[in-house]
């Protein structure tokens, strides 16, 4: 698949709230995280929810967060971490402003 | 901004560890999405399923159960699809409820 | 208004009439539900029989498939590659059908605990491990978990020690998750089935663990 990202690739979650079926989830939007996995190429779920096939398909990322990258007040061990499955174009480089 | 269904991160009270068995009718609602949503049919898809319930909006989960937002959910696309009128479902209701009845005459 | 059920003998369904039904209300919920299966049956979308089949996959699935597979890779390091690779690929091996939704099993270590979630549903290895429990698809888990993991296992009786990494799987996307569990201490002597019937739905999901030293 060509892919924009690889495994060891930091990434931030874009800032960005549309409606529609969105399955990256509110508490990550906007967060830095580290890619882990490359999942595969999905046709896109948010064109699938309304009967549209979803192509051409979308890189999925396994995206590791730091816990304390994501909660403010996270009260366990620094070490603990999110994971979650995102879409690529959910995703962008560090180096880019977030939305 | 952050949609009804989309709950991770915010506050809750403690986990209730009850569990229930499954009932029939519960099984049977299971039953019918993967009948429609598997490949011998694909009817609807997981991702409209998904939509459809959280198109159900924030009352859905403060009233209805589990189950009854997933049927009320695929009676939704299913009528949206045209695959079964509004007409239709409220007549077989009605006989549904009309047979129970009798039998326990 | 008669009823046209001509397929009465085979209908799925249990009659109002059977004794294994409680004496209870007949709810809306379940007016819905017989309505809207009898209604795609009469348009011939599935078949009573294809809903019988397919309740009846539904009961035969159990966390014991999961169980057996976990212990077959605690006694197997090649298939226990191959699990963490594809699960449902290895399931086929030992000839368990874990369905066409990707399962990925993300193993427990000495350093890191791993535990399961759906924060936007409830998406649960089912076809593999069945239904999930009421507790999985509730409010408080789908909320808490990847806020509090630690708060919520102590919940279930389980603590992870601070220099073990606790890291929680949201199944955001098509994938379903599921643990397989670090294989406990003295349990050397013990056989395949043996090991097996250590390995509990809660586990497998991470809610518990099966002992740590």
């Amino acid at each position: 698949m060509s892919a924009r990202f690889i495994v060891g690739d930091r990434v931030r979650v874009r800032q960005a709230y549309p409606p529609g079926h969105v399955r990256t989830p509110y508490y990550v939007r906007g967060k830095e995280g580290v890619v882990s996995r490359m999942i595969a190429e999905h046709p896109n779920p948010e064109e699938r929810a309304y009967g549209r096939d979803g192509l051409p398909p979308v890189p999925v990322y396994r995206v590791l967060f730091r816990q304390n990258d994501l909660w403010q007040d996270y009260q366990g061990p620094e070490g603990d971490t999110t994971e979650l499955d995102i879409q690529e174009h959910w995703l962008g480089p560090l180096e880019e402003d977030g939305g | 901004m952050r949609r009804h269904h989309d709950m991770g991160g915010l506050d809750a009270g403690p986990v209730d560890p009850a569990e229930h068995d499954y009932t029939p009718w519960e099984k049977r609602v299971d039953a019918i999405v993967r009948l429609l949503a598997g490949k011998e049919r694909r009817l609807i898809t997981l991702d409209e399923h998904r939509r459809a319930m959280e198109d159900l909006g924030p009352g859905a989960y403060d009233e209805l159960s589990y189950y009854e937002r997933w049927i009320s959910a695929i009676t939704n696309i299913l009528i949206e699809k045209g695959v079964i009128s509004v007409e239709e479902l409220g007549g077989k209701m009605e006989a549904v409820k009309a047979r129970w009845q009798e039998a326990r005459e | 208004m008669s009823e046209t059920h001509s397929h009465d003998d085979d209908w799925p369904y249990p009659h109002p009439q059977q004794p294994d039904i409680e004496d209870g209300p007949l709810t809306e919920l379940m007016i819905m539900i017989d309505a809207v299966a009898e209604l795609l049956i009469d348009k011939e979308v599935f078949s009573a029989d294809d809903m019988r089949r397919t309740l009846e996959a539904i009961d035969s699935k159990s966390p014991a498939e999961g169980a057996r597979m976990v212990a077959h890779a605690w006694l197997d390091p090649d298939f226990k590659a191959r699990m963490l690779e594809d699960v449902n690929a290895a399931a086929e091996e030992m000839s368990i059908d874990a369905g066409t939704i990707p399962i990925l099993a993300v193993e427990n270590t000495k350093d890191i605990h791993n535990v399961i979630v759906c924060t936007l549903c409830s998406c649960y290895p089912k076809y593999l491990l069945g239904l999930p429990p009421d507790w999985y698809k509730s409010r408080a888990y789908r909320s808490r978990l990847v806020r509090e993991p630690r708060a919520v296992l102590k919940e279930f009786g389980t603590e992870i020690p601070d220099d073990v990494e606790v890291r929680v799987h949201d199944s955001t996307a098509e994938l379903r998750y599921m643990i397989l569990p670090m294989r406990p201490k003295g349990t050397e002597d013990m056989d395949e089935e043996a090991l097996a019937g250590l390995v509990t739905r809660d586990c497998m999901i991470g809610v518990t663990v099966i002992d740590r030293d």
